[in-house]
Formats: structure tokens, sequence, C-alpha cells
């Protein structure tokens, strides 16, 4: 019901969007509705890949040994363990979130994949060094990185508090 | 405004296609058709449900990216300090558009332009976290609509905790002579 409402939700905006586009007039529509396809197109394969695909990786891990490391009675320790992995995973979100609903579908609590996703978003070594260091003072990332460490630890424990919605 | 492009090969793909094909095969040789058959269907079932989804999420993106000047993000975030300033950096993290490469220039021209070192964390930060882009586009099709509505219910206090904390580290750093 919840997916329904946010999926009608989403093409509410964009009828919006459209809207304002074509006011604003200039092919924005055209442009717009082209570029979103293009992303679109490029989009499925690795969605597809890392949804379907992580079945198969939930499927051969042994679920006792992700159960055990960050399942519900993980606690502390396995929150650790996810956010360091996060701040650890290389490459971009096709990688970052494939792990993440891999390890939800082997029998990791969703807490811990949540404080795996919010550290990878985080501290992701690859985005912060190819991106945030080019643009910004150093000393300025380094507070960011320094102020932000207890975060995916208040994530995860802030989603045990409130429960699955 | 030129966006910049997806590429359209990449080697995080690259590697996860290797990894997904040898976990299938692990699964077709070890446990047999019925079960690879098994698995694919239910995830099937689950990539269909959010197409519908994705479709909306990257016409989002793209016609915001449009329409929503980054001068005018720019602006909204070095006009106001305080706790005020904090909760508008919030704000102009989640409606940025773009991606890494268009973001943290953006945090860094506030900087020079006189805005706080809180707010430029708390913009980075809510970003990373709630950017609409990365939600819809990424987050969305992956984890479904309730692990993402749970995620976001916590997150939207972190930029401000991240921005006050980093107020609260700079005065203390700067009170010992150094300068950030």
């Amino acid at each position: 019901m919840m997916a329904l409402v946010v999926g009608a939700l989403l093409w509410a905006i964009v009828v919006v969007l459209v809207a304002v586009a074509a006011l604003r007039g200039g092919g924005l529509v055209r442009t717009g509705l082209w570029e979103g396809f293009l992303d679109f197109l490029r989009l499925t394969p690795r969605v597809a890949i890392g949804v379907v695909g992580s079945g198969y990786v939930a499927a051969v891990l042994p679920p006792e040994v992700l159960g055990g490391l960050l399942g519900p009675k993980s606690g502390l320790f396995g929150t650790a363990i996810a956010a360091l992995a996060g701040a650890l995973t290389p490459g971009g979100p096709v990688v970052g979130f494939s792990v993440g609903v891999a390890a939800l579908k082997s029998g990791a609590a969703p807490p811990q994949v949540i404080a795996y996703t919010t550290a990878w978003a985080l501290f992701a070594i690859q985005r912060v060094a190819s991106y945030e260091v080019v643009a910004m003072p150093a000393k300025i990332v380094w507070l960011r990185v320094v102020c932000s460490i207890p975060v995916p630890f208040l994530a995860a424990w802030g989603a045990m508090l409130i429960g699955r919605p | 405004m030129r966006r910049p492009r997806r590429k359209p090969f990449d080697w995080s793909t690259a590697l996860i296609t290797a990894c997904m094909l040898t976990a299938a095969a692990v699964v077709y040789v070890r446990d047999g058709w019925d079960r690879f058959a098994a698995v694919f269907l239910g995830d099937v079932h689950i990539f269909v449900d959010i197409l519908p989804k994705m479709g909306a999420g990257c016409l989002i993106g793209v016609f915001s990216t449009l329409l929503i000047p980054r001068e005018m993000v720019a602006r909204l975030v070095g006009a106001e300090s305080g706790f005020r300033g904090l909760v508008i950096a919030t704000f102009a993290g989640v409606i940025m558009p773009g991606g890494p490469m268009t973001v943290y220039p953006v945090a860094g021209a506030f900087l020079v332009a006189g805005a706080d070192v809180g707010a430029a964390l708390a913009f980075v930060t809510s970003w990373t976290l709630l950017g609409y882009a990365r939600v819809l586009v990424w987050e969305l099709p992956f984890f479904g609509t309730n692990f993402v509505l749970w995620r976001m219910a916590v997150a939207p206090a972190f930029p401000i905790i991240v921005g006050l904390l980093g107020r609260y580290v700079a005065k203390a750093v700067a009170a010992r002579g150094v300068k950030i």
C-alpha cells in the first residue's frame, strides 16, 4: 500500500515538473523526456544485475555467517562492522547498494544494513578521494568525516527505536 | 544547462556483474535448476515492481536539474546562519540536483562566499543521506519503499547534528590557534 502511494506521488511530481517545463517552453519538455529516457535505459541493466544477482549472492552465502555477524543480535559490534564495511566499499552506487541488498537478503538485520548504507553514503572512499578532496579544502573534508563518525551508529539505533514502518 | 553523463560502461558494474554471475553459477551447479529458477523468479518480480518508480525517478532527476538553477541553491545557503542556517542547508542538500561532480564545488563555493562551516557540512551531509536523486534513482529500486522510508525517518536529524558538531569542533580548534 505504502509502495503504491509513493509510486503515485512520484508520478504526480513528474506531472508537475513537466507542466512547469512546458510553461517555460524552449524545448525543455522534449529535452527532459529524452534525457530521462536515456537515464532509465542506462540504469535498468545496472539495477537488474544488482537486484536479481543479489539473490544469488544471498543463496551462496551461508546465512549463519552474515546472520551471526550482522544479524538482529549482533548489536553494537555488528553495527561497527557494517559501518566499517560501508566506508571501505569501493566503487559507485551499483556496488554499495548491491552489497547492501545481498546482505539484507542473507540474514543481516535492517538496522545494520542502514548503518552500512549510511556509512557508505558518508564516507565512500572513492567519492571522498576523487570528488570531495578535489573541490573542498582538505581541512573541511576531515572535519566533516570526523564529525560524521557517530552518524551510522545513530542511524542504526534510531531505526531500531522506531521499528519497521 | 549541460548535465554530466553517466558512462555506459564502468568498472563497478563490471565487477558486480562478475560477482553475481559467479554466484548464479554456484547456485546452479550446487543446488540445481529448480533453486536457480526460484531465486530468479523471486527477484525478477521485485525488479518489475520497481520499474515504474525508477522511470519516475529518472524523469524527476532530469527535470529538476533542468528547472532548478544551482546558483539559487548556493544563494539559499549563504544567506542564513545559526540554527536556521543549518535547517536551510539541510533542505538545500535534499533538493540539490546533480552528482558529486557538482555538489562539492557548490559546497566549496559557499565557504568562499562566507557561509559558516556548519552550514557547508550540513549541506554535504544532507545531500549524501537525503539527496532526492540518489534516493529515487538508486536506493528505492534496490531496497524498496519500506526500507527507504525507514532509513529516511531518522536521517533528517543527522545533517543538523553534523553541522552543530562541526561548528563546535571548528570553534574549539580555533581557540587553540588552528584556523579551519
